[in-house]
């Protein structure tokens, strides 16, 4: 399907009237069909399509996904370097989201229709309701601006070094060298853009928690565990909530896939180094050979978190194991 | 009772707020107290006050009577989305459903195609590539807006194919094609306009979205993504930026009130 995907883009990027000559040589270079000739045989743009697309396939065998004409680098090489800026703010904003959500799905179940319940609803309302860019905006002008908690837009402060470390992602590399200054510098960075990340799929992991709960609840064998005497919190957390979270699960597995993608607005406006920006930064220079790499990245990534979805459903619902 | 009450209450407060952008985006060139491009550098960046009641952009402009007209373009794109992506994804799914064997297996395989892809990653690409304005951005959105739409319709259009009521109209001889526009089709519509309701809200967000990021509309045009977009970097002037994304935010609540009312009443067993 991935591979599907790579042809989709790959005739798409053939057929549309943007012409990368122009968006990368400028009006001036452009006019000069010397110049231009030049440029599309060095890009191989001079070939056939299918040939151009076995040329794509062949390199993908070897693990080549080609050279962006923006960056002039290997786009695996931009992938591999983006990468973990994006997969280290995805993954916080889910943790935000998960650790907010659930229990606030929970509690608006149980006291259905109290002041928690209103409170959940217009939260999850707003969430997935607020335009991504706006948020960020309202953050920063609010933390950053006005009263100063928080740091402004980027990974880390403008005059420290990144980390030099193993992975890539700060948080983990700071921690390994010890550097606690940096540590908390990384985490400070992250926080205003990792709450915006998670707004909408905290709306959705509550929405879905609440309506699930209500439903398990409402089960037989609920009532059997209370009228077992069992106190109220098993009863509901060893009980309802299992079955809870099997939807839950489902959701939340396709919401990190989403982050993933998602952050291209929260990355751009934050200055975020990360495979969200490139994204942007790809579409708008019609750079097709990255648009392809981050197409087949991100179709592969959706793939792998649908198997471990698949797969913990074996933890939760015993019945799947057989 | 109370708690339909409330349910339908949030319903109708959706209705009244999507009503009320509507006639906003009618009227806006009557009710706008300047016109949405006038530029007066001598007025720039004031404060909200009498004369400005949302104060002035970098270049002057009324940020109240931008705001007014850009109701115009982002309800007319989230409509022309959602409505002509429901339009082919349904024709394609009820086609679909017609067809069967190979016809039917092509297409849904197509479908399966597109909704593999992220989505916004596409978009942006074919925004990217067709280039900066309204219809553009509209396009590459309905690219990957209707394959949904045709799943959805095709799965509604196989249930009720098994129903008695078909059976009783293809025995009466009446020709498929007539089955399926007359008999299928309005019996299907419920949960399409359900998800055409909850999809406007979407809708206009990803549009404002990408006109944020520089892909959508044609600048000066007032628009709620660009304004906001043009106000980003004004933090001490909050008011560039923060109102037209209260207006997005508010069209977008409305039309989910709405959404979850519409579907409650469609299908009450999911009330709750």
């Amino acid at each position: 399907m991935a591979l599907f995907a790579s042809l989709v883009v790959f005739l798409i990027s053939n057929f549309v009237p943007g012409d990368p000559v122009l968006a990368q040589l400028g009006d001036i270079l452009a006019s000069d069909p010397v110049v231009v000739a030049q440029w599309r045989a060095k890009w191989g743009l001079d070939l056939p399509l299918w040939e151009r697309y076995g040329i794509f396939l062949r390199g993908l065998l070897h693990g080549d996904l080609g050279q962006s004409i923006a960056t002039r680098r290997p786009v695996l090489e931009d992938i591999v370097q983006f990468a973990p800026a994006t997969v280290e703010l995805a993954t916080i904003s889910f943790v935000m989201a998960l650790a907010l959500g659930i229990p606030l799905g929970i509690a608006a179940a149980i006291w259905r229709d109290s002041w928690i319940d209103a409170l959940a609803r217009v939260l999850s309302l707003v969430g997935v309701s607020a335009p991504t860019f706006w948020l960020a905006f309202i953050m920063l002008a609010i933390f950053y601006g006005w009263l100063g908690w928080a740091p402004g837009p980027g990974r880390l402060d403008p005059i420290a070094f990144p980390p030099e470390g193993p992975s890539g992602f700060f948080l983990f590399d700071t921690a390994w060298a010890g550097d606690w200054e940096g540590f908390a510098d990384t985490l400070a960075h992250l926080i205003l853009p990792a709450i915006v990340l998670a707004a909408a799929t905290l709306g959705l992991i509550t929405r879905t928690t609440r309506a699930a709960m209500l439903d398990c609840l409402q089960q037989d064998y609920v009532r059997v565990a209370r009228a077992k005497g069992l106190r109220e919190r098993v009863v509901i957390l060893r009980h309802a909530l299992r079955n809870a979270l099997v939807p839950v699960v489902t959701l939340g597995g396709l919401a990190y896939a989403n982050l993933l993608t998602g952050a291209v607005m929260t990355e751009t406006i934050f200055a975020w180094p990360g495979l969200g920006r490139y994204t942007f930064r790809s579409a708008a220079a019609l750079d097709f050979p990255a648009i392809m790499g981050i197409t087949l990245v991100v179709s592969a990534t959706y793939l792998l978190v649908n198997l471990l979805v698949d797969l913990s459903y074996a933890v939760l619902d015993p019945r799947v194991r057989r | 009772m109370r708690r339909r009450l409330r349910r339908y209450g949030l319903a109708w407060a959706g209705a009244a707020i999507v009503l009320a952008w509507l006639l906003v985006a009618l009227l806006a060139p009557w009710i706008s107290p300047y016109p949405p491009n006038a530029v007066d550098v001598t007025q720039r960046l004031l404060l909200p006050s009498a004369a400005h009641w949302l104060g002035t952009d970098i270049l002057g402009r009324d940020v109240l009577s931008r705001l007014l007209h850009g109701a115009r373009i982002s309800l007319l794109a989230g409509f022309s989305v959602v409505l002509l992506g429901a339009g082919i994804g349904t024709a394609i799914g009820i086609l679909a459903a017609w067809l069967r064997g190979w016809g039917e297996e092509a297409l849904m395989r197509l479908t399966d195609l597109v909704l593999c892809f992220p989505p916004i990653i596409l978009a942006l690409a074919l925004a990217a590539a067709l280039g900066i304005g309204t219809t553009n951005t509209i396009i590459a959105m309905l690219v990957v807006w209707w394959p949904k739409y045709a799943r959805l319709a095709r799965s509604l259009a196989l249930v009720q194919r098994s129903q008695e009521y078909v059976e009783a109209a293809t025995v009466l001889g009446l020709p498929q094609k007539r089955i399926l526009l007359r008999h299928i089709l309005p019996n299907i519509f419920g949960p399409i306009a359900v998800l055409c309701t909850l999809d406007l809200g979407i809708a206009i967000l990803t549009f404002a979205g990408l006109s944020f990021l520089g892909l959508g509309v044609v600048p000066p045009a007032a628009e709620w993504g660009s304004m906001v977009s043009e106000g980003r970097e004004l933090v001490e002037q909050w008011w560039v930026a923060t109102f037209p994304g209260l207006a997005i935010l508010t069209v977008v609540i409305g039309f989910n009130f709405l959404g979850d009312g519409l579907r409650d009443w469609l299908d009450p067993k999911a009330q709750r």
